[in-house]
Formats: C-alpha cells, sequence, structure tokens
C-alpha cells in the first residue's frame, strides 16, 4: 500500500457523463448484478420508511409544516441569507459567496493552501460531488479523502454513485472486497463488518492527521448561525469535530429561518431517508466553540444554478428538496435503470428534475422522460414537492426549446405517453415485438440505437408484481 | 459587482411577483404522551441495539465501574465525581490531545437529555457531556442520563437545547448498511454504546 492509494484522485473521472437517459438505461437494465442489488436496497428502504412513517400519526401535518416552511424561506431566501451570513459572523465564523462551482472550489482549495496542506478529510455531499469539487482539488495537489464507506468504495473502485443515500448501492461484497484489496485495505473477509472494519482503520489515521475538514449542510439557521449535518457512520462527527479547519459548502437552498424549525426537519428527514427513527449522528455547531473543535469555520453560500431553478415558478419547489432519496425508492423507473443512468449527481425522480433546472436544457433534455408519472415520488416527498406536475412541465419546455419536434421529442414524448400506463406499455411492448405499426413509436430512436430500453419481460413482472 | 451582490440580486430578480410567503402550519404534537416517558425512552434505546441499565442513584458508581472493568476511560471535567467514584479515570483538563483520547478504552459522560419517542441522547458539548471529540476517539461509550433529563418528543427536545453549543444527536451506535444494505453497527466513533438511566 502506498502512501497515497488514491491519488488517481487527480485523473478527473467523469462524475456524469453525456449518454441521454434512454440509451444509457439500456446498458443498465442489461447489468443484472445492479439490477438485483437496487431491487433489494428499494425494497428494504421502502418497507422501512413505511414502518416509521406509520408509527407517527401526525406525519401528514409534519409534512405539510416541513413544505410550507420550504416555500416560505424560498420566496424569501435574501433576507434568510442575510440573517444566516450576519449570525455566522457573530458566532465566530466566516461566511463566503459562490455564483457557481468554480468559484466555490476555488474559495476551498485557498482556504486548504493557505493553512499549507495538500489533503482535507471530506463528509459524503451531493453539492461538492455537483460541482466536482474533489477534481478541482486533484488539480491545486490536494487530495480529498471520501470519508464515508460507500463514497471510499466508489472513489476506490474509481466509480461514480448511483443512489444518493447509498451510492455504492451497485457492488456486492465481493466485488467490494476486490476494491479493498486492490487499494491494500486488507479486509479479512468479505462479510460486511470485517469490510468496515478495514475502512474504519484505513480512514482513522486520516481523521486523526487532518487539519482540515470539508462538508456539505442538510440545514442551516438563520436565526442562530447553527450548521446540522445529519450522518450515520459517524464519519460526518471526525470531519466536524478533529480538524483544525472546517469548511462547508452548502446550496442556498438550505437554509432554515429558526431554530424551531429543526422541530420538524429532523423528524421528517431520518424517517423518509433510512427509515430510523432517528439516524445515528445528528452534529449541529454554531460558528465556533472555544475548545471544542475546529477553531476557524468557513460557511461557503453556493448558487450555481439554483437561482435559476427559483426564477421557474413551477419548478421553484424542487429547491424544496432534503434529500432524503424516498422519492428514489418508490420509483419503478429508478428501480429498474439505476442512479447511473440519470447522467447526473441527482438520480432519480428529483434528479429528472433539479439537474435540468439547475443546468438548463441543454443536455438533459432526456431527464424529464425518465418517469412514468405514476406519482408515487410525490406520495412519499416529505416537503410534498409535486414531482409529476414538475416533470410534465419541464417536457414542455423541453420540447418548445426546439423550433421544430426532433427525433428525440418525438421519441421522448411516446416513451412517456408508454410508461404512463401499464396497459399501454404492455401493449407496446408485444406489438412492438411483433413490429407492428404501434410498435413504430419506439423506431426513431430504437432504429439507430437499438432496441426499447427496458427488458420488456422482467419490467412487466415486476410490475405486476408489485402495482396490482 | 460582489457574488455576494450578485446571488442576492438574482434571488431578488427570481422571485419578484411570486405570491407572498404563506404562514407555517404546525399542526403537529409537540408533546408526546407514551404513559412512562423514560420507560419507552429505554425501549427505544435498545432498539439501536445499545445496550440499556436502569440503576438508583445510590448505586450509579458501583455499576459504573462494573460497566467499566478493566478499562482506561476519559471522563469530562464536569462530571459530578461521586458518579465515577469507584474508578481509576482520565479527567479531560488540561484537555486531552487527540493522540491522548486515541490511547483511552472508552469514555463515560452524562448527557444533556433523551428523547424518548426516537430513543437519542443529546450532548450539549459541555459540562457532563463533555466536548465532542471524548464520545468520539474512544471506541467505548459509557452515557448515563438521569429520568428527570428525559423528554418526549423531538420539539419537545428542540424547544429545550440550547443552540449557541456544539450539540450531538446520538441514536444508537454509529452504523452503516452501504453494503448490500446490511446493518454493521459501529464504523466510526464508539462502536458499543452503553447507557444507564438513572431513576430517583
Ligand atoms: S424530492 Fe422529496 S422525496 Fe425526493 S429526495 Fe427530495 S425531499 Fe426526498
Amino acid at each position: 500500500m502506498t502512501d497515497h492509494p488514491t491519488r488517481t484522485t487527480a485523473l478527473p473521472w467523469p462524475r456524469r457523463h453525456s449518454t441521454p437517459f434512454p440509451q444509457a438505461a439500456k446498458i443498465k437494465l442489461a447489468d443484472t448484478q445492479l439490477r438485483r442489488n437496487l431491487r433489494k436496497a428499494t425494497t428494504t428502504i421502502r418497507a422501512k420508511r413505511a414502518a416509521v412513517v406509520g408509527e407517527l400519526p401526525d406525519w401528514e401535518e409534519l409534512r405539510e409544516a416541513a413544505r410550507a416552511t420550504k416555500a416560505a424561506t424560498l420566496r424569501e431566501l435574501d433576507v434568510h441569507l442575510l440573517r444566516l451570513e450576519e449570525s455566522v459572523t457573530a458566532a465566530g465564523g466566516k461566511v463566503h459567496w459562490a455564483r457557481d462551482g468554480a468559484e466555490a472550489n476555488a474559495m476551498v482549495a485557498a482556504i486548504a493552501r493557505g493553512h499549507g496542506v495538500d489533503e482535507v478529510v471530506k463528509i459524503k455531499s451531493l453539492t461538492t460531488d455537483e460541482i466536482d469539487l474533489n477534481v478541482a482539488l486533484a488539480e491545486q495537489g490536494i487530495t480529498a479523502w471520501e470519508t464515508d464507506l460507500a463514497e471510499l468504495i466508489v472513489q476506490l473502485g474509481h466509480d461514480e454513485s448511483s443512489h444518493i443515500l447509498v451510492p455504492a448501492i451497485h457492488k456486492n461484497r465481493s466485488e467490494i472486497q476486490q476494491i479493498f484489496t486492490d487499494s491494500g485495505l486488507d479486509p479479512a473477509s468479505d462479510s460486511p463488518a470485517d469490510l468496515a472494519g478495514a475502512a474504519r482503520r484505513y480512514l482513522r489515521e486520516r481523521f486523526l492527521r487532518a487539519k482540515v475538514g470539508v462538508s456539505g449542510a442538510n440545514f442551516a439557521i438563520a436565526d442562530t448561525g447553527s450548521v446540522v449535518v445529519v450522518e450515520s457512520e459517524g464519519n460526518g462527527r471526525m470531519c466536524l469535530t478533529l480538524p483544525e479547519v472546517l469548511v462547508t459548502v452548502m446550496g442556498i437552498e438550505k437554509v432554515l429561518p429558526t431554530w424551531q424549525d429543526l422541530e420538524v426537519f429532523l423528524q421528517v428527514l431520518p424517517r423518509s431517508s433510512t427509515g430510523e427513527r432517528m439516524n445515528p449522528y445528528t452534529s449541529i455547531w454554531t460558528g465556533v466553540a472555544a475548545g471544542d473543535g475546529p477553531q476557524e469555520f468557513h460557511l461557503i453560500l453556493l448558487d450555481n444554478g439554483r437561482t435559476r431553478a427559483l426564477a421557474d415558478e413551477i419548478g421553484r419547489q424542487a429547491l424544496q428538496c432534503i434529500r432524503c432519496s424516498a422519492c428514489l425508492n418508490v420509483c419503478p423507473v429508478y428501480e429498474r435503470v439505476g442512479g447511473h443512468a440519470y447522467g447526473s449527481v441527482y438520480p432519480g425522480p428529483i434528479g429528472a428534475i433539479i439537474t435540468p433546472l439547475l443546468q438548463g436544457m441543454h443536455g438533459s433534455e432526456s431527464l424529464p422522460y425518465a418517469s412514468s408519472l405514476c406519482g408515487a415520488c410525490y406520495e412519499v416527498c416529505p416537503v410534498k414537492i409535486d414531482i409529476p406536475t414538475v416533470l410534465v412541465h419541464l417536457r414542455d419546455e423541453s420540447v418548445q426549446s426546439h423550433t421544430r419536434p426532433t427525433v428525440n421529442d418525438v421519441a421522448f414524448r411516446s416513451l412517456a405517453w408508454i410508461f404512463g400506463d401499464r396497459r399501454r406499455y404492455e401493449k407496446a411492448q408485444q406489438l412492438g415485438k411483433l413490429g407492428t405499426p404501434f410498435g413504430s413509436v419506439f423506431r426513431p430512436w430504437s432504429a439507430s440505437r437499438g432496441p426499447l430500453a427496458v427488458a420488456p419481460q422482467s419490467f412487466r413482472a415486476w410490475w405486476q408484481e408489485n402495482h396490482r | 459587482m460582489s457574488a455576494r451582490d450578485d446571488v442576492l440580486s438574482r434571488i431578488r430578480k427570481a422571485v419578484a411577483g411570486a405570491e407572498p410567503a404563506e404562514d407555517v402550519p404546525r399542526d403537529y404534537r409537540a408533546s408526546y404522551d407514551v404513559g412512562n416517558v423514560v420507560d419507552h425512552f429505554a425501549d427505544m434505546v435498545a432498539d439501536y441495539k445499545a445496550t440499556v441499565r436502569r440503576v438508583g442513584r445510590v448505586d450509579l458508581a458501583a455499576v459504573v465501574a462494573e460497566e467499566v472493568g478493566g478499562r482506561r476511560v476519559g471522563v469530562p471535567a464536569g462530571l459530578p465525581t461521586e458518579w465515577y467514584a469507584g474508578i481509576d479515570a482520565v479527567v479531560d483538563a488540561p484537555p486531552l490531545s487527540i493522540p491522548e483520547l486515541d490511547q483511552l478504552d472508552g469514555a463515560v459522560t452524562g448527557a444533556r437529555l433523551g428523547i424518548a419517542e426516537t430513543g437519542t441522547i443529546v450532548l450539549d458539548g459541555g459540562g457532563r457531556s463533555g466536548r465532542r471529540a471524548i464520545t468520539l476517539v474512544p471506541d467505548w461509550h459509557l452515557c448515563i442520563v438521569e429520568a428527570s433529563q428525559v423528554v418526549g418528543s423531538v420539539p419537545q427536545a428542540v424547544m429545550t437545547l440550547e443552540p449557541r453549543v456544539p450539540i450531538t444527536f446520538i441514536s444508537g451506535p454509529s452504523a452503516t448498511s452501504d453494503i448490500e444494505l446490511n446493518r454493521v453497527e459501529g464504523v466510526h466513533g464508539p462502536r458499543t454504546l452503553n447507557v444507564l438511566i438513572v431513576d430517583d
């Protein structure tokens, strides 16, 4: 084992790819291991979530409070961010504003270099994935150690995350053991406990020597300047507590107005996310605390397309998202194709709307079609984002952005129409195979790119099993 | 224009003309009534695979000594000394360095409060809870919660807490489900969490 077994982070591997959803989905559907893992994962989490949500007689009231809090905060986002800046500053932190990922990345790199370090420890964060922070740091000669077990698996395997919450869901234990062994971690066996133990030993020395930690944030409280990180493994606590310097990169939509708001979000997030009454660790810190934890704290407030999404009257509700991943776990399309097919750090139903909203349609035109509009995502969403409505709205935009319908428009609209109805779907499969005119709706892209992006037999089998 | 002004002006432009901010309905339960909150707290903590013991105040020091066994443990300076009278503990004053904490087998602390509905222990970074590193670096954590510190619900806990100190919610030992969704207890932080509830 070399001192820096993951120095290859210096090679920018693609976090996102440009393969449109239909083709990517086809590739992924052929991967039966991925399909088995995803199915097991989504089924397990769905059941756990349903059980703990069912325990709360006031779940709907909590959801409504969560939705209304987020919607009201977004309406006056400028006021709340200014208040947050004031509170964090008063508590001894330093607040920075970044228009885009490049600005935020440069700030993190400058802070790290200012402290003379060539490595930082990092907590899994979708926001830092979104801006490719690790790649940007590597270009400056700074290694970012991912410390979540799953992120470590993804990083050591030079792979991409496929699920918001369990990014290595597409790897089974023997594959993980192989990745670890190849990287010099020396797990005793492929049992989950041994694999976790190997990761503990490997990361521990990095935690104990780290000078700079980097995190995202689940929430930040405008009134008090408190920042909240919700996690399971304890690597978050390590990164937030042991380094001398802490840098938190936070999307501007994560702000909550008051301390009291936590009483809602600390209930809805863990139950929706991992299906637990409460996640193992939640850390809340306010600026700098003398004698406890980092004595230098930087909070970077990141726009990177969020104000673009905010300007979209129908789409802005996507900014309410608290990244719980409940919508992924109930989505029939996601369960079939996995996270990679979405070609974005934000997969699943929320990814299908947030990606084009943040980045603009260019390059993600196909994402709003990655759905059957069945509505399950809306029903589980703890902040009540009406994903189907936003999808339809974005489909309109996608089509309107071309002067005349392209081959893709027609194909995607057909795909959406077919995904939208079980009987239509089954019919299309039968007819598609027989090559009748009805089947030809697939042809515009199936002719050039292969057959329908779904394995017909198993999708139908799945559908009948689960949706009767 | 600075990035700050730029982002703020983009926000203002984006929401110009939108409906005014709505009022937030708070129709959810503020408190949680389960008869005996302490019993419920004990059940919920045990549900996370943490071990839970109920002890009378007079027996506390003896039970702490029994739990600690031969371990070398650290304690916060604010932990009542009579709670650990039966053991030879390393007091975190002056503050132990990270390598020193790493040499310990465990930590014995108090807590700020307990939440019955979720089985959560809340540490507030001071007094008997200790600063955060004490309950993080050693591999074993014995946490002493007084029955009177247990509240029913998350809203009750949030209302009680003082935001300006570092706060840690702990619900069972650290865990991961990242490998084929098998739960593995104890990744980073203490792999074992034992809880003593002191009944008066
Ligand atoms: S859209 Fe809703 S359900 Fe999906 S991740 Fe976001 S908050 Fe969770």
